[in-house]
């Protein structure tokens, strides 16, 4: 990939990952070759659909894919220098939820019913700051009011489904950052929260990243999300990194017909209302058989012979802005989709 | 434009759930979930009905098409009331009231095979000849974008947009006048979404269709429909046409959600009305307006009166005591 | 493409089959050892046997040899003919009791899963049927009726129903809340339709596992009935009753209790194998969904 503008190294950079699954009924290559950066204190969003591979990414970097069927073919990742991929199980359970914390979708499932969450948040403290029952405690209070869940003081003994959906999501937040993490993965935070708590828990997710500093992998399907919070976005399709730009860049001139395609179908609040909503045509491909050329071409209205055999590569197209298209060249120039 | 008797009309629906306790089930408490909910809907008209989880436009969908029994209330369709009819004597005006679901997965039954899904409302309320059944699935398969080869296949067999199209055809096979479509979009992938939309309102053109549009993604609300209610704690608090509601909102709570939500536009940066606090329950709600917790500018009034429904310019209801002017 | 229902259920059928034999070879092997002994009970007359009950002490007690296959017990009879002809008595109890069980299981959850009057009432007495263990159950209704296998098949039936009524009540309760079955009512399918349309078919495939099992239990239960002298009349033979006969021959003739044991047995595994099988293989929700 081509360099940085940024002079500092990046906390976490992915390299060619490959993380496939054995079924019964053929090899899933889930994540097939996916490479992108991290910067201390940036926030990065991987977009893409659902099966395009997302979610088991920012899991394969925590090693958190279940081994059978899953299996790391592959690549490296390198937090702070060392190739995580190659860690020991010990080594990595010191990472987890300290330096590299992580927030789900769910919030109801993940967290423990039948603990209080001032419980759930001191096991954090307890296992990775070396501190005793009343410090964790304390602390644990402290980052509730943190993630502004009002009345700490009491509601760090109730148990998760005395909470909302709003204030469960805010206790993992609490729980991620507990032991002020280098990097925050949050998957899809806020898909199952309603629009006006989501809007909330974006709010005090931006306070916090301004406060701590952490770099954010933003995972999600929502491009409204996207141009909230990230600065940075790489686009997935398929198991494959199709695009990668700055945030402003990506919207503004996406290069990638999947990308266009997205934003295009997706009705707007703040536009004029157009008759029809684009489509995409057809369905995203099975990951069960290998790819043959671009993984995209089937449902693009620009692919050509070349597309159908030989899978792009992803090359600058401008400055800092990545794509792996053969036609990107028809939209440098601002022609319409 | 001639105002047209309107196809469905409903008037202060309502239904509550009881909630037992203890050992001799006495009743404690209800679950509003539908609380005084009017509005009707015309020839060729969708309505859509939006509001986060919890506010009952499903519950009040679903009652409206008398799948759940209302409390009280009336709902007239074509002029006739429905609302007390009991199951047998509701079937023939299912021919006229269709319904497409929510989850593409399970409201198919997993176990026949698309053909007997989709004529199974066709078989109700006409005899067919296998054959002749044949040919309109047929029809209809194209009609929705689906490939007649397919019809002997299982729900499992196809995506989940084929399914929800399958869906479709299903409550298209009888001809209806109005579709309830409960959150139709919402469990498909982005990419999918447009191509059913699109078909969606293809299919109004074509058959002169009537829906009611639940849902809770505004933007497709406003893309699809032609007036819009917005509802909170089982209450309609505003309802207008669309262009009107999302480019000048009247209530506190509809200026709030139409500014959470994020727009994919990063250039974009516009101050953002952020809501404190949570949905309270829909058994213990506040007093006076339901919404005063949450509202930015509820004052002492809204603590303790109920607002009623007020038409503040022709078509445009708003419930409150201080509707937002401006946007 | 033919869309004839026969044609296309029978392709539905073979498919599901070949699935289930393809991923669970031990549902293979139980279906084979079931089938074997089915046809080993029907032919029994036609594979070397002698009349069961026909005594000749002149050679009791003789051990497994060329001549008797499975030895002798204490009245002379051929045991390997008796174990092979016990075959008849439980497997025809074990299917008959799995079938009658099902069939009224079935139709007495559908009516408790759909009537809220009725489900209070029939749950009830079903509570209190299932309070009693089976075997004591089975073994108080024989002792009010004389020995024959049919009252023997009715007593454990009456034994097992209850188990399948609660199986079958709480599947309706949970498939009355399934979308599909809303969308049935939307599509203005009547009640009667819906259940038998919607709502048993779905039913069928966990009943299906389930009557293995209460097979498999009842051919056990049966066993024991046999065993203890309060099932099967003592002439004609079950494996129960063998061993019962040999019970205090253990130490002489042990093959006595070994042979009739190990058909049981495998039996008994093999109807169970075979339902672990089809658990797995008739659910749809398993079936390949990418």
């Amino acid at each position: 990939m081509a360099g940085q503008s940024d002079t500092s190294a990046p906390i976490l950079e992915v390299r060619d990952l490959k993380t496939y699954f054995h079924t019964r009924d053929g090899i899933v290559r889930a994540v097939d070759g996916v490479s992108f950066k991290v910067n201390a204190g940036e926030t990065l969003a991987v977009v893409g659909e659902s099966g395009c591979g997302k979610s088991v990414t920012s899991l394969s970097i925590l090693r958190l894919i279940a081994s059978p069927p899953g299996h790391n073919e592959g690549g490296q990742i390198l937090f702070q220098g060392e190739d995580l991929l190659k860690a020991s199980e010990a080594r990595m359970r010191e990472i987890r939820g300290n330096k590299i914390s992580m927030i789900f979708q769910e919030p109801m499932t993940s967290l423990n019913p039948v603990l209080k969450i001032g419980k759930q948040i001191s096991e954090v403290l307890v296992l990775h700051q070396n501190m005793n029952e009343s410090q964790a405690r304390t602390k644990a209070i402290e980052l509730l009011s943190l993630v502004k869940i009002p009345e700490a003081q009491s509601r760090v003994d109730q148990y998760p489904h005395q909470l909302s959906g709003g204030m469960r999501q805010r206790v993992m937040i609490a729980m991620a950052l507990a032991c002020d993490p280098t990097v925050l993965i949050a998957d899809e935070p806020t898909t199952a929260l309603d629009v006006t708590i989501q809007a909330q828990i974006l709010n005090l997710m931006r306070e916090l990243r301004d406060r701590t500093g952490a770099s954010i992998i933003l995972i999600t399907h929502d491009l409204g999300v996207v141009a909230e919070m990230a600065q940075r976005v790489v686009v997935m399709y398929a198991g494959r990194k199709v695009e990668e730009a700055d945030v402003k860049e990506l919207f503004a001139s996406p290069l990638h017909p999947y990308t266009r395609g997205l934003m295009n179908s997706i009705p707007k609040l703040d536009e004029e209302k157009c008759a029809r909503l684009e489509e995409i045509p057809g369905m995203v491909p099975s990951l069960r058989e290998p790819i043959l050329g671009c993984a995209f071409a089937p449902r693009c209205t620009h692919a050509t012979g070349k597309c159908r055999t030989e899978a792009p590569d992803l090359e600058q197209k401008k400055s800092e802005h990545f794509a792996a298209c053969w036609h990107s060249e028809k939209f440098l120039f601002g022609v319409r989709a | 434009m001639i105002q047209l008797r309107p196809l469905l009309e409903v008037k202060d629906l309502k239904k509550y759930y009881p909630i037992r306790k203890g050992l001799f089930g006495r009743v404690s408490g209800q679950v509003h979930a539908v609380d005084g909910v009017s509005f009707s809907i015309g020839q060729g008209e969708t309505l859509g009905l939006v509001g986060e989880s919890g506010c009952g436009k499903s519950t009040a969908g679903r009652t409206v098409l008398k799948l759940i029994d209302p409390t009280s209330g009336e709902i007239s369709w074509r002029g006739k009331r429905i609302d007390g009819l009991s199951r047998v004597s509701m079937r023939p005006f299912r021919q006229e009231i269709q319904a497409v679901f929510q989850d593409p997965y399970s409201s198919l039954n997993p176990r026949m095979r698309a053909i007997d899904i989709v004529s199974e409302p066709l078989i109700n309320f006409q005899k067919f000849s296998r054959s002749e059944g044949r040919d309109q699935v047929a029809y209809l398969f194209e009609k929705v974008g689906l490939r007649p080869d397919q019809m002997i296949r299982f729900p499992h067999e196809f995506s989940g947009g084929q399914r929800q199209r399958l869906g479709i055809a299903r409550a298209l096979s009888v001809k209806p006048r109005l579709i309830m479509c409960d959150e139709p979009v919402s469990a498909l992938d982005v990419s999918v979404q447009a191509q059913v939309i699109n078909l969606l309102i293809d299919l109004q053109k074509e058959f002169g269709l009537s829906y009611l549009f639940v849902a809770h993604d505004l933007a497709v609300v406003r893309h699809i429909s032609h007036r819009v209610a917005v509802m909170y704690l089982g209450r309609i608090v505003e309802i207008a046409e669309t262009p009107e509601l999302f480019d000048s909102p009247k209530h506190p709570y509809t200026e709030a959600l139409l500014s959470a939500v994020p727009i994919p536009d990063p250039a974009l940066r516009r101050t953002q009305i952020v809501l404190q606090g949570d949905v309270p329950s829909p058994i213990n709600r506040p007093a006076g307006c339901h919404f005063h917790t949450r509202c930015p500018y509820a004052q002492e009034r809204c603590r303790k009166e109920e607002p009623g429904a007020r038409e503040l310019s022709p078509g445009h209801v708003v419930t409150c005591h201080f509707p937002v002017n401006a946007k | 493409m033919s869309t004839n229902g026969l044609s296309l259920w029978w392709s539905g059928f073979e498919k599901q089959a070949g699935t289930l034999y393809r991923r669970h070879p031990s549902a293979l092997i139980g279906s084979i050892v079931l089938i074997l002994m089915c046809l080993i009970a029907i032919l029994a007359p036609f594979l070397g046997t002698v009349d069961p009950q026909a005594v000749a002490p002149i050679n009791r007690l003789q051990s497994p040899s060329a001549e008797f296959w499975f030895g002798t017990d204490m009245l002379g009879r051929d045991v390997y003919s008796r174990v092979v002809y016990g075959a008849r008595v439980s497997l025809s109890v074990g299917i008959s009791v799995a079938i009658l069980s099902t069939v009224i299981g079935l139709a007495i959850g559908l009516i408790t899963g759909f009537l809220r009057w009725a489900d209070g009432i029939i749950m009830r007495i079903m509570d209190g049927l299932m309070s009693i263990p089976s075997i004591l159950l089975a073994i108080a209704l024989m002792a009010l009726t004389k020995a024959s296998i049919e009252n023997v098949i009715i007593a454990i039936t009456i034994s097992e129903v209850p188990r399948i009524v609660r199986l079958v009540r709480s599947l309706v309760l949970s498939l009355r809340e399934q979308p599909y079955v809303e969308a049935a009512t939307a599509s203005g399918t009547p009640l009667i339709k819906t259940l038998v349309k919607h709502i048993l078919p779905n039913t069928v495939a966990p009943l299906l596992v389930q009557a293995t099992y209460v097979c498999a239990s009842a051919m056990i239960t049966e066993a024991i009935l046999s065993f203890i002298g309060a099932g099967t009349p003592p002439n004609i033979p079950s494996w129960g009753n063998i061993m019962a006969e040999a019970r205090s021959m253990f130490q002489i003739a042990s093959y006595l209790i070994v042979f009739p044991a190990i058909f049981l047995s495998l039996t008994v595994l093999a109807v169970n194998f075979l339902g672990d099988g089809m658990r797995d293989a008739l659910d749809p929700r398993l079936s390949r969904r990418m």
